[in-house]
């Protein structure tokens, strides 16, 4: 090896790979990587850019504003643990999903996915790495709002002299954290779907927030949508999920909207990804 | 150690990759030479996994690209330099591919000394790297695995001089070291200084491919004369083949015509018919030359070279 003239030698790795290449064998073999890693090097790469981090920071700074916000302005007889849940809830549904959307068009829309599928060539795996990264992010998501929540019920009630209503109870906060995370999959979804990060939060937008307003006008105004709105909107049976309380229908509803607007587009987004040509 | 096999990438009716086969060997610089466009980087996809061949097949260490368990310990690849995520430093890509790959954190220092960027320069965000520097970035990331393999598509782009000096040393110590490597590139010359065997391909097709050597030493002679006709009219009763071309610098009214023969037997023949020779030379790599020259003209989009 003579690249020690090239720059400033670490002769240490290069007399190791002279020696290992040398040799033709390699003191230890390669082992498969494990999907641990890929989850963990997945997470940070969510994280580790200006607009990653700004992202991750606004859903603590939403937090704290909502916190805020319910304190200066609810109503005396609102001001319970679930108005503080809920009002911090809401920047995180909103955030979440374009957390999860850019985990996945940024392979595509920085071209960054060229290095990631070369050195893991399992697209799969890398897939599966980011969906759970993302919903480890919605586990942690929760794990901010339901304390903060808890400490905004109890200054708030302490500022305005009222007792502190505590009407969160365990199965609130898994009904939480479950909307938390279908909307953070839904954003994945787009995500594998589009493939293009412009395109994927334009879409998630229309979902999240446009087509909601135009299906609550259709309702008002349409007696036989009213009645189907539950069974075909996901957006209906996801936002009641913030407010619990299912019976066996809203189960059966949230299943299918989950399974028809959820998984089927989901399964054919990785099927495309999977077979598509990375450039 | 890398094998392709018939490799075919169609799009529609459009071939962009033609049967393909060559090998790259260990302890040797394989050169992938091509005009823009005929069909390089979609070979080197196909052998990472990246584009699924039509048909055919690729394999690195005697094994498909996906199978390798931590590919990036055993084949160090870089087809875009620029294909980065432009708001992370230089550092942090590098540092990514270390913890994925299970590697020490240190590895990540002794790369940047090793393609020479600094502190500061590794800390910047890749957007505002020069191609160099991303060229620079893309070697680190690829040696940091310390692979047997390297597969490198254009990695001389955007490096200057002294860069591509570098980067010439840096591969032939490597192959020297018993490690593989195969570069492409659409500059002959560029991939002359440091090949060992070359792989040229036009249209998607192989066109040669061999050591540099063999492929350099095309017998055949190169004339220059004012006026070509009497002396093609002689070497093709003299039984010789030959062929009209133009270098783009022979001076205006000059001829030049390659000829398959030794260049006495053409000046004998010359003399013979009372031709005068502007230039006798032999054809020492013209051969590869020309046939590149014919591909590029016929790839130019403003049209002919000659």
């Amino acid at each position: 090896m003579n690249t020690a003239a090239t720059a400033a030698p670490s002769t240490e790795t290069r007399a190791a790979r002279a020696q290992g290449v040398a040799h033709g064998a390699r003191v230890d073999a390669p082992r498969r990587i494990p999907l641990r890693r890929i989850i963990a090097v997945e997470l940070r790469k969510s994280f580790d850019t200006r607009a990653g981090f700004w992202l991750l920071a606004s859903i603590g700074i939403g937090a704290l504003i909502a916190t805020g916000l319910v304190i200066a302005f609810a109503p005396e007889a609102q001001l319970t643990y679930a108005t503080f849940t809920l009002a911090i809830g809401y920047p995180m549904s909103v955030i979440l999903p374009i957390i999860a959307v850019l985990s996945v068009t940024s392979e595509w829309t920085q071209r960054s996915g060229l290095t990631t599928f070369t050195l893991v060539p399992n697209r799969g795996r890398v897939v599966l790495a980011k969906a759970v990264g993302m919903l480890l992010v919605a586990v942690a998501a929760m794990v901010v709002a339901f304390p903060l929540g808890a400490l905004g019920n109890m200054v708030g009630t302490a500022v305005h002299g009222t007792p502190a209503v505590w009407d969160q109870d365990l199965p609130d906060v898994l009904y939480f954290a479950l909307a938390n995370a279908l909307l953070t999959m839904v954003g994945f979804m787009l995500g594998v779907l589009i493939r293009a990060s412009a395109g994927a939060i334009v879409a998630y937008f229309v979902y999240g927030f446009v087509a909601p307003t135009l299906l609550t006008f259709l309702a008002m105004s349409q007696e036989w949508f009213r009645d189907a709105q539950p069974w075909v909107d996901p957006n209906y049976s996801q936002d009641a999920l913030f407010r619990g309380g299912f019976g066996p229908e809203q189960w059966a509803q949230l299943g299918l909207t989950s399974v028809v607007w959820l998984l089927v587009p989901l399964v054919v987004g990785v099927v495309s990804l999977l077979r598509s040509e990375v450039k | 150690m890398i094998t392709v096999e018939r490799l075919t990438k169609s799009y529609g009716s459009m071939t962009a990759v033609d049967d393909v086969s060559f090998t790259a060997a260990p302890g040797r610089v394989t050169g992938f030479l091509g005009p823009n466009g005929a069909g390089k980087s979609t070979t080197m996809r196909m052998m990472v996994g990246l584009t699924r061949p039509t048909s055919g097949t690729a394999s690195v260490l005697g094994r498909r690209f996906a199978d390798l368990p931590n590919p990036g310990r055993e084949v160090g690849v870089l087809l875009d330099a620029s294909a980065q995520h432009a708001g992370r430093t230089g550092r942090e890509i590098l540092a990514l591919t270390q913890q994925l790959m299970g590697l020490p954190d240190r590895r990540v220092g002794e790369m940047l000394d090793l393609v020479s960027l600094t502190e500061g320069e590794a800390d910047r965000r890749v957007r505002d790297y020069s191609l160099g520097m991303r060229q620079r970035l893309g070697i680190a990331a690829a040696l940091i695995g310390d692979p047997q393999v390297l597969i490198l598509d254009e990695p001389a782009n955007g490096l200057d001089p002294a860069g591509i000096r570098w980067m010439r040393d840096l591969l032939r110590g490597y192959a020297d070291g018993g490690g593989t490597v195969l570069l492409s590139s659409h500059l002959l010359h560029e991939i002359e200084v440091i090949a060992d065997d070359l792989v040229v391909i036009g249209h998607g097709r192989v066109v040669a491919q061999g050591a540099k050597s063999d492929l350099l030493a095309t017998a055949g002679t190169l004339v220059a004369v004012r006026d070509g006709a009497p002396l093609v009219a002689a070497l093709a009763a003299g039984g010789l083949t030959c062929s009209h071309h133009d270098w783009g610098r022979t001076p205006a009214g000059v001829v030049t015509i390659r000829v398959d023969a030794e260049p006495e037997v053409v000046g004998r023949l010359a003399h013979h018919s009372g031709v005068a020779l502007v230039e006798l030379r032999a054809a020492e790599g013209a051969g590869l030359e020309e046939m590149f020259l014919e591909l590029t003209a016929t790839t130019q989009r403003e049209g002919a070279v000659a």
